[in-house]
């Protein structure tokens, strides 16, 4: 499952982009040209799609975590196995992250993306196996601790913290990482308006770097769809990760929406992060990842790169449905 | 950058209302406007204003109860209101007060108030965190029964422990040591206009046995530091916290926030400020007994924080004045209290479900917003 062969990320932001929009073979949508003059011309009359700034600075600060340099292991998924009773929810699934990538992980519906999702962030506990950040098992810690260490996720239903308004929801996820308590904000003391002033600020670059910046005050209900999904982004940002967990972020885009969102993604971890990302659409997943790890009925059943992907044939037979015995 | 969506001039406008209008005036003006209304507030009771002023009973005393009230919805309002906690035995905190000072200065000691106050409430916050620890693992619904549970349990120990003073209670509780400063005059209006009555007065601060003022004074000071403490906190990481895991627990704690941690926190500082108030109910009443902390006691505070709009401090202040306030200056119909309350409630829950002042941020957002253009001139100038 080591695919020395597998690009480096470092070099490739343009490699992902120019990567010719391959799953134009894939199934009958139409074909959204992803050249940014195209792109601009279907976006311009949606108002919901928000430009975002991507040359705001948004780089992870240093939270602690040892930074491992590019192309580095940064999270191992170690042959877990993971039972609800009798259920097999994940069998023996292993496959790591190098740091600087956009590792896509896809599946039919029910094959386990999310349910691998909940293992990395702490949600369950794996019924053997176990996961390895930074090449130290994950263990028993709990999901905030996780979250500290730099994980952190977005959620396939929005899960946004709806009467608080957007700043708050960012300021909350740069809050993991400092310690103001009771008595340093009861006498405001130096830690207290330390913090208080950086989060702002970055909570607040956060939000113009999603194209938010208008909508600090508004409450997280009152965002449109799309605001609010970038709005969970932002908020998993805020914690300054190491490894940027997004669940389904495209779920109910548009075509020129999920154009957008790639671009997003790909300048994300321009700036720094490292991205994994669990995605139906096939066409969206192939132009932005550089690996992909497909899981069918909680197995892993193909890794590499989306060329290879695309042309595997157990990948297509759990897509389109072929005999099993032709597929193995 | 043509698309930034963002110019000042995008954003929709909005006609002054009194809101923005007071937040707009000068801070000398506001401040000012806050001591007249705290000079107003120490005054109340001494007014005599016809209509407000209680008939039946002393108007000090029901001020003073009316403050209790407000004290307890401030600090129900951080458990119920900011963290989320549905808490149905904050009664079992308020009775760890009133008891604490009742053991320590009557019942088998006799220490200064002021010794005993600060003990009471540190026990009630123990207590809340003894209570808190095991509980709160468990969510919503759950978590409302064990609270009533420990409400009940507070209840029926101090009924059956001997050494508490049973079912008798504790009597003698003595008055906090006090100081003579000024006297000040009250307002007769018997004659149809204000009249300066220099005979009937308070002295400020004498805790006597017939004159309930200086206890509202008091309970009016405590009121205020408890208030500038819950504006401290809440608008900090605290604040947010708790506000996160009210929201969506699993959420904030893959965030980030040690949700148990802090909704132990918000437990233990709401029985605080809860035992704080049962601490000035005891010292004013000067006795107590388990039939002063019944279970209905726990759904009037609750029906304070909720009626007047949970999360809200403005809004609980205002709903524990309405539970408290009303039925002492409507006593003739006593006999039709609990309809009227529960008609209320009722109507309330039809238009109101929010409460009668629901949470609002527009301070803090307009305060984010100013922040934010800020920034953006300064970007602009690059």
């Amino acid at each position: 499952m080591s695919d020395p062969t597998q690009p480096t990320s470092g070099d490739d932001p343009t490699a992902a982009a120019a990567t010719p929009d391959p799953a134009g073979t894939s199934a009958g949508t139409s074909s959204v040209p992803v050249e940014p003059t195209g792109e601009r011309a279907l976006a311009d009359p949606a108002d919901e799609v928000t430009d975002i700034n991507p040359e705001v600075d948004i780089a992870p600060e240093d939270i602690g975590v040892p930074v491992v340099s590019e192309g580095e292991r940064l999270l191992e998924v170690d042959e877990v196995t993971l039972r609800f009773g009798g259920v097999v929810a994940l069998n023996e699934v292993s496959f790591h992250i190098n740091k600087g990538e956009i590792l896509g992980l896809i599946g039919p519906n029910g094959a386990g993306k999310t349910t691998c999702f909940n293992v990395m962030t702490g949600v369950y506990q794996p019924t053997s196996g176990g996961v390895r950040y930074l090449g130290k098992p994950l263990g028993k810690r709990k999901k905030f601790q996780i979250t500290k260490l730099g994980i952190a996720r977005t959620f396939q239903n929005i899960r946004l913290f709806a009467n608080m308004t957007a700043l708050e929801n960012v300021l909350v996820g740069v809050d993991a990482h400092h310690s103001t308590g009771v008595v340093s904000a009861m006498f405001r003391l130096p830690k207290h308006r330390r913090e208080e002033a950086q989060g702002y600020a970055r909570a607040l670059e956060l939000l113009t770097f999603m194209g938010l910046d208008g909508k600090a005050d508004e409450l997280a209900r009152n965002l449109p769809y799309g605001d609010q999904r970038r709005l969970e982004i932002a908020r998993a940002l805020a914690t300054s990760p190491q490894l940027l967990c997004l669940d389904e972020p495209a779920a109910g885009f548009n075509p020129a929406e999920k154009a957008k969102l790639m671009e997003l993604i790909r300048t994300i971890r321009d700036q720094g992060y490292t991205v994994l990302l669990i995605e139906h659409d096939m066409k969206l997943v192939m132009g932005v990842t550089d690996r992909i790890v497909v899981l069918e009925f909680g197995r892993k059943i193909a890794e590499g790169s989306p060329a290879e992907i695309r042309d595997n044939p157990a990948v297509i037979a759990a897509y389109l449905g072929v005999d099993e015995e032709d597929a193995s | 950058m043509s698309t930034t969506t963002s110019t000042p001039a995008a954003r929709k406008p909005t006609s002054p209302g009194f809101r923005e209008r007071v937040t707009n005036l000068p801070k000398a003006v506001k401040i000012l406007l806050w001591v007249l209304f705290a000079i107003f507030l120490f005054l109340l009771p001494l007014l005599n204003i016809p209509f407000i002023t209680t008939e039946g009973s002393d108007f000090g005393g029901v001020l003073f109860t009316v403050a209790t009230y407000v004290l307890v919805a401030l600090g129900l309002n951080i458990v119920v209101g900011y963290a989320g906690l549905l808490d149905l035995g904050y009664v079992g905190f308020y009775a760890i007060g009133a008891y604490t000072i009742g053991v320590l200065t009557s019942e088998h000691a006799h220490m200064s108030w002021v010794v005993v106050v600060p003990i009471a409430i540190v026990i009630a916050m123990i207590s809340g965190i003894i209570l808190g620890a095991p509980t709160l693992r468990v969510r919503g619904d759950y978590l409302a029964i064990v609270t009533l549970g420990f409400g009940e349990i507070v209840r029926l120990t101090l009924v059956n422990s001997e050494w508490l003073g049973g079912a008798q209670g504790i009597s003698d509780i003595p008055k906090p040591p006090g100081f003579e400063l000024f006297e000040v005059p009250s307002i007769d209006w018997s004659s149809g206009a204000p009249v300066v009555d220099l005979d009937t007065t308070s002295t400020f601060l004498k805790f006597g046995i017939n004159d309930f003022v200086p206890y509202y004074w008091l309970a009016l000071g405590i009121i205020s530091l408890v208030l500038l403490f819950d504006i401290l906190v809440k608008s900090s990481r605290v604040g947010r916290a708790w506000e996160a895991t009210r929201e969506d627990e699993d959420a904030a704690e893959l965030m980030g926030v040690p949700t148990f941690r802090f909704k132990l926190l918000a437990f233990a500082l709401g029985a605080a400020i809860g035992g704080l108030s049962g601490a000035l109910f005891a010292t004013k009443a000067g006795f107590i007994s388990p039939d002063s902390f019944q279970l209905l006691l726990s759904i009037l505070f609750l029906a304070a924080v909720v009626v007047g709009g949970a999360g809200n401090r403005w809004g609980v202040i205002v709903g524990a004045i309405v539970v408290s306030y009303f039925p002492e200056r409507f006593r003739e119909f006593a006999d039709f209290r609990v309809l009227v309350f529960g008609l209320a409630l009722m109507l309330l829950a039809i238009f109101r479900p929010q409460g009668l002042l629901p949470p609002r941020r527009t301070v803090r957002a307009k305060r984010a917003d100013e922040r934010q253009a800020v920034l953006e001139e300064g970007e602009a100038s690059v």
